[in-house]
C-alpha cells in the first residue's frame, strides 16, 4: 500500500502529441478536481495546426492545471508533475519541471523514431541521463500496457492507442486520489453510439488507475477541499462563461439574442456554445466573412435584437468600417474580441493583449466606442452582461476584450442566481413625433424599431443632423455631432460601480495596475510582496474606455505604478499620456500568460 | 396598424430633396417603386429599404419608410440580419453594379444562396457614378473612362448568370425606360418567397450616357429585346422573329421563312437549365431577354432559422437560465 501525503497545492502538466488527446485528459482532470472541491486554474497550450507533424516539438499539445486547498489564481509556473507521452513533450517541458518533481513517461514514445523527431540523438535516450536525485521518474510502457488492457476488442492498434490518454489519466487519478466517476459518466455520454470505443476508453482509465498499485515506491497524494466561500460552484471556461453572459443579458433586457460570427480561433467556441442553446430563443448566424458577421449584427440590432458578434484580432480588423457605421447609427451591439498573438495571422492559438489600441483607435474618423475587458474565465460572464447593459442602455456599440488564456482556461465559479443579475433597460421610442437623434439627459437616443407605425425613419453612415438625423453636410453640425458622440461615451463612466482596489492600502510605494487576464498573476505577485512586508497594492481595470473617474486619484497616491501587459506596452502608454506619475510597463510578448514570479520581481524593483 | 389600401404613391415619398443628377435613370425607378407600393399591401411601418454606397444607394432617404443607407457592399448582410430578427418585414436591398458586384460581391452571392425573403434591386449603369466615372465590373470591355484611358481590360460580369450560379430563386431583368414593365417585375419580385434578384438597366446620363440605348430606343428595341412571358413563345421583332431551341443551342428564326410558332421555345421560368441558357443570351448577336428568367421554390432562411429555434424549444423546453448557468456538474460548499 502506497503512502499518502497531503499537499496544499499541486501543478500537473500533461504533454503529448497534438493527436494524443491531451486536452481531453486535462479537461477531465479539471472537472473531476473541481467536483472534489479544490480551487484550480488551468492553461491549455496547443499548436495552431489540427495535426501538427507527429512527434515533433512543434506538435506538442500541453495542458497545465494548478489545484489546491488554498487560493489558486494562476495555472502555476513550475509543474510538480510532468506527464510526457513522447520525447518531444519531454524536451519541451522538462526545463519547467520543479526539481524534486514527478516525471511520468510513456517509454514507447522514446524509441529511435521519436528521439529523431524530437531532434535528439536517436542512440541516446535522455531519460537514461536523468539524475535520480532530481526527479521521481516513472518510466512506464503505457502504450504496451494499454494495448493489453483493451486486448480482445475489435480495434486496430491505432484505435487502441487512442485510449492511451485515459490510461495515463487513470494513473494520475490514482496518484492524486481522484474519483473516476465523472470521467466514466462523460465517456458514456461521448461514446454512447460506439460501444467498442466506450469499452476501450473505460478499460484504459481503470487499467491506468489500478496500475498505480503496482508501481514500486510510488507515493500517493491528497489535496483537501479548498476553503471556498459557501455557495454553489461549477467549473467554467471563459468562452462558455461569455456565451452564458450573452444569453443572460438577452433575458435581462427582454430582447431576442442574435449572434453572428465567422469561425476564428480562439473565438469560435462562443458561436458553438450559443448554437447549442437555441431553446433560449437564440438565433445564430454563421456568416460568409467577418464583415458580413458584424453587418448582419447591425441589421439585427436595427431590427430590435440584442446583436452580438465575436471574433479575434484579424477579424476585428475587417470589422473596422462597420464599427464606424455602428457608431454613427448609435445602435446597441457588442463586439467581442478574444485576443490572440498578432499582427496578421500571428499566433492563432496563443494568448496576447495586443489589441487594446485596435479596440480604442482602430477606426476612421472620431469613432469612440466603450471598451471593457474580462479578467478571469468566470468574469467573462459578468463582463458580457455589463457590455450588453452599456450597449442597450446607452445605445452604442461596445467592444468586449477577452483573450486566448481566458477563453480556454478553467476555474471554479460560484455562480449567481439569475434573480440577482443586473437589469437592462431598453430605451424604446415613446410618444409621437419621433426624432431619431433627439437625446435624453445622458445623451442617449431613443430606439424605434421597424414595424412600429408612425416612427418610420432613415439612418445611415453619412453625418447626421442633430435631432432629426437627416443627412447633413453642415460644418458646424459635424463638429457638434462629433462632440456629442464623444460626450455620450464619456458619460458612460457614470454607470460604473465604484472602482476598488483588489488588495492593499490606498497609498503606498507600488500600485500594480492591470487589465484583462493578467489579474490572477498580479494577484499572486502582490500577495507575495505584501507577505514580504512590501508596500504594494493592486488595481485591476474592467473599463479601458472610458476610464473609471476615480482612476487618477488612485494613481496619484502611489510612488510607482507597475503595468503588466502581454503586449509591447499599450495601457501603459495611455496611462502615461493621461496621468502624472512614475508609470512603468512590464511586458511579455511570448504568447504565454505571466508567471506570478515575473510580476513579483518587477514589484521588488520599485518597492 | 396603418391600412395600406388608403395610401398613394405620395405617401411613400419622404420629405428629403432628391439629389440625383437631372435626367438620371434612378428617378424612374424611385417613381415606379413608390407607384407600385400601395398595390403590394405592405404597411409602411413594415417596409424597410437597405442600401450600400453609390448613387443608387441614396434611395432609402427618399422613401417614407424605415431605411438604412449603410456601408459599401454590405446591404445584403444588413438586410439578412434584419430579416432574421423580424421575418415580418418587407425588406428591399437597393444596390448598384459597383456596390453589389464589386466590393459587395461576396455579400450578394451569399444572400442569394441562403434565400432570405428579401428583394434585391441592382441598378446597373455599367459605371461608377458617385466617384465620377471609373469603369465598373459590368462595364463593356475596352470602355474608355477616367481610370481606363487606354480602354478597360476587365472582362465584365454577366449579372444574371452570376445570380443563377449563386443559386438565386428569382432572377429578372428590367429597365428604367419601361415603367410598366418595371412595375410588373417589382410586383413579381415582392410576391416571390425567397431572395428576388432584379437587375435594372439604368442610364447614367453623365458618365455613361446611352449604355443601354439599343435596348431602350424605340426604333431598335423591337429587334434587340426579348420580352419574356411565362407560357408564351419567345418572339421579338414585332412577332416576326422567334427563338427556338436546337438541343441546348438557341437559334433565332424568321417566322415567315417557314418556321411555325409551335416550334419556338416556350418560356418556362421554373426551368433552371433554360434560365441559364437565357442568361447566356448576352452578346450583341442575340436579343437581350427582359422579364423573369427564373423563379424557383426553396425554403427561406429566416423561416428555417425560426423553425430550428421552435423545434429546439419543443424538444428541450424553453430554456431555464438558472439551469443553464448551473450546468451539469456543480457542487455545494457549506
Amino acid at each position: 500500500m502506497a503512502a499518502t501525503t497531503e499537499l496544499q497545492k499541486v501543478t500537473i502538466h500533461f504533454a503529448g502529441d497534438s493527436g494524443d488527446g491531451i486536452q481531453l485528459a486535462g479537461s477531465q482532470f479539471t472537472n473531476t478536481t473541481a467536483l472534489q472541491g479544490n480551487n484550480l486554474s488551468t492553461f491549455p497550450d496547443f499548436p495552431a495546426e489540427i495535426r501538427a507533424p507527429t512527434g515533433t516539438v512543434a506538435g506538442v499539445s500541453g495542458f497545465q492545471i494548478h489545484f489546491g486547498s488554498v487560493e489558486i489564481n494562476t495555472p502555476g509556473a513550475e509543474p510538480d508533475v510532468l506527464v510526457a507521452m513522447n520525447a518531444a513533450a519531454f524536451v519541451k517541458n522538462i526545463k519547467n519541471l520543479r526539481i524534486g518533481g514527478t516525471l511520468i513517461i510513456d517509454e514507447s514514445g522514446f524509441d529511435k523514431r521519436n528521439l529523431r523527431l524530437a531532434k535528439l540523438d536517436e542512440n541516446k535516450n535522455p531519460l537514461d541521463d536523468l539524475d535520480p536525485n532530481d526527479y521521481q521518474v516513472h518510466r512506464i510502457e503505457i502504450t504496451k500496457l494499454n494495448r493489453e488492457a483493451v486486448d480482445g476488442l475489435t480495434l486496430s492498434n491505432k484505435e487502441k492507442d487512442q485510449s492511451r490518454n485515459l490510461f495515463v489519466l487513470g494513473l494520475v487519478y490514482w496518484l492524486y486520489h481522484r474519483e473516476m466517476e465523472t470521467t466514466l459518466t462523460f465517456l458514456q455520454q461521448k461514446f454512447r453510439s460506439n460501444e467498442t470505443i466506450l469499452e476501450a476508453n473505460t478499460r484504459a482509465l481503470k487499467a491506468g488507475f489500478h496500475f498505480g498499485e503496482t508501481i514500486e515506491a510510488a507515493k500517493r497524494y491528497t489535496v483537501s477541499k479548498a476553503d471556498l466561500a459557501p455557495g454553489t460552484y461549477r467549473n467554467i471556461v471563459g468562452n462558455e462563461a461569455l456565451g452564458l453572459g450573452l444569453i443572460a443579458a438577452g433575458k435581462q433586457s427582454g430582447l431576442d439574442l442574435f449572434f453572428a460570427g465567422y469561425p476564428i480561433t480562439p473565438a469560435s467556441d462562443i458561436l458553438h456554445f450559443l448554437s447549442r442553446h437555441k431553446n433560449f430563443g437564440v438565433k445564430t448566424f454563421q456568416a460568409e466573412d467577418e464583415i458580413a458577421a458584424i453587418t448582419a449584427a447591425i441589421g439585427a440590432s436595427f431590427g430590435g435584437s440584442l446583436a452580438i458578434t465575436a471574433t479575434s484580432g484579424p477579424g476585428m480588423a475587417l470589422k473596422g468600417e462597420a464599427l464606424g457605421l455602428a457608431v454613427m447609427l448609435e445602435t446597441p451591439m457588442v463586439i467581442v474580441n478574444v485576443q490572440r498573438g498578432g499582427p496578421s495571422t500571428g499566433l492563432p492559438t496563443k494568448t496576447e493583449q495586443a489589441d487594446l489600441f485596435q479596440a480604442l483607435y482602430g477606426r476612421n474618423g472620431e469613432a469612440p466606442i466603450p471598451v471593457i475587458a474580462a479578467m478571469s474565465p468566470s468574469d467573462c460572464f459578468d463582463a458580457a452582461i455589463e457590455a450588453c447593459k452599456i450597449a442597450v442602455e446607452r445605445m452604442t456599440p461596445v467592444i468586449l476584450l477577452s483573450d486566448g488564456f481566458l477563453a480556454n482556461g478553467a476555474a471554479p465559479w460560484k455562480f449567481p442566481k439569475s434573480a440577482s443579475l443586473p437589469t437592462i433597460t431598453v430605451h424604446k421610442a415613446t410618444g409621437d413625433n419621433y426624432q431619431p437623434y433627439a437625446r435624453n439627459e445622458n445623451l442617449t437616443r431613443q430606439w424605434a424599431i421597424p414595424g412600429e407605425a408612425g416612427k418610420e425613419h432613415r439612418v445611415g453612415g453619412l453625418e447626421k443632423e442633430d435631432i432629426t438625423g437627416n443627412v447633413s453636410y453642415s460644418a458646424s453640425n459635424h463638429e457638434k455631432m462629433v462632440k456629442i458622440r464623444a460626450a455620450k461615451v464619456e458619460n458612460i463612466s457614470d454607470m460604473y460601480a465604484p472602482l476598488e482596489l483588489i488588495q492593499g492600502d490606498t497609498t503606498g510605494k507600488v500600485l500594480v495596475v492591470g487589465w484583462g487576464s493578467t489579474y490572477g498573476a498580479s494577484k499572486v505577485a502582490v500577495r507575495w510582496a505584501r507577505e514580504e512586508g512590501l508596500s504594494v497594492s493592486q488595481l485591476h481595470l474592467r473599463h479601458l474606455f472610458p476610464f473609471d473617474k476615480e482612476l487618477g486619484d488612485y494613481l496619484s497616491n502611489f510612488e510607482n505604478i507597475v503595468v503588466p501587459e502581454l503586449n509591447n506596452g499599450q495601457l501603459v502608454k495611455i496611462l502615461k499620456q493621461e496621468f502624472e506619475g512614475n508609470i512603468h510597463g512590464l511586458n511579455k510578448i511570448q504568447g504565454l500568460p505571466f508567471k506570478a514570479k515575473e510580476i513579483f520581481e518587477e514589484i521588488r524593483k520599485h518597492a | 396598424m396603418s391600412t395600406n389600401n388608403t395610401l398613394t404613391a405620395k405617401d411613400f415619398s419622404s420629405d428629403q430633396d432628391v439629389r440625383w443628377c437631372p435626367g438620371c435613370g434612378d428617378y424612374s425607378i424611385l417613381k415606379q417603386m413608390q407607384t407600385v407600393l400601395p398595390e403590394l399591401g405592405v404597411a409602411r411601418e413594415n417596409l424597410v429599404f437597405i442600401s450600400g454606397i453609390g448613387c443608387s444607394s441614396r434611395f432609402p432617404y427618399y422613401m417614407n419608410s424605415y431605411g438604412m443607407h449603410s456601408i459599401h457592399g454590405r446591404a445584403p448582410s444588413i438586410a439578412s440580419g434584419l430579416k432574421a430578427a423580424n421575418p415580418n418585414l418587407s425588406v428591399w436591398v437597393v444596390t448598384g453594379d459597383g456596390d453589389g458586384l464589386s466590393i459587395g460581391g461576396n455579400q450578394l452571392i451569399h444572400l442569394l444562396r441562403r434565400n432570405f425573403d428579401i428583394n434585391v434591386l441592382l441598378f446597373n449603369n455599367e459605371i461608377y457614378g458617385l466617384t465620377k466615372g471609373q469603369y465598373s465590373p459590368t462595364s463593356q470591355l475596352g470602355i474608355h473612362t477616367k481610370s481606363s484611358p487606354l480602354g478597360s481590360i476587365d472582362h465584365p460580369f454577366n449579372p444574371l448568370a452570376l445570380a443563377l450560379g449563386a443559386e438565386a430563386t428569382f432572377v429578372a431583368r428590367s429597365m428604367d425606360r419601361d415603367p410598366i414593365h418595371m412595375r410588373d417585375i417589382l410586383k413579381k419580385a415582392h410576391e416571390h418567397k425567397g431572395t428576388s434578384f432584379v437587375e435594372i438597366y439604368q442610364n447614367c446620363n453623365v458618365f455613361n450616357d446611352g449604355a443601354f440605348e439599343k435596348f431602350t430606343d424605340k426604333k431598335q428595341k423591337a429587334s434587340t429585346t426579348l420580352n419574356l412571358q411565362a407560357g408564351e413563345p419567345l418572339l421579338f421583332d414585332n412577332g416576326e422573329m422567334g427563338v427556338r431551341l436546337n438541343g441546348f443551342q438557341p437559334e433565332l428564326v424568321k417566322l415567315e421563312e417557314g418556321y411555325s410558332i409551335n416550334e419556338l421555345w416556350i418560356h418556362d421560368p421554373t426551368d433552371t437549365t433554360k434560365a441559364h441558357l437565357l442568361s447566356r443570351m448576352f452578346g450583341d448577336d442575340v436579343p437581350r431577354p427582359f422579364g423573369v428568367l427564373y423563379e424557383g421554390k426553396r425554403f427561406t432562411y429566416e423561416k428555417a432559422m425560426q423553425d430550428q429555434v421552435d423545434a429546439s424549444i419543443k424538444a428541450k423546453g424553453l430554456g431555464d437560465l438558472d439551469e443553464l448557468i448551473k450546468g451539469k456538474n456543480s457542487w455545494v460548499v457549506e
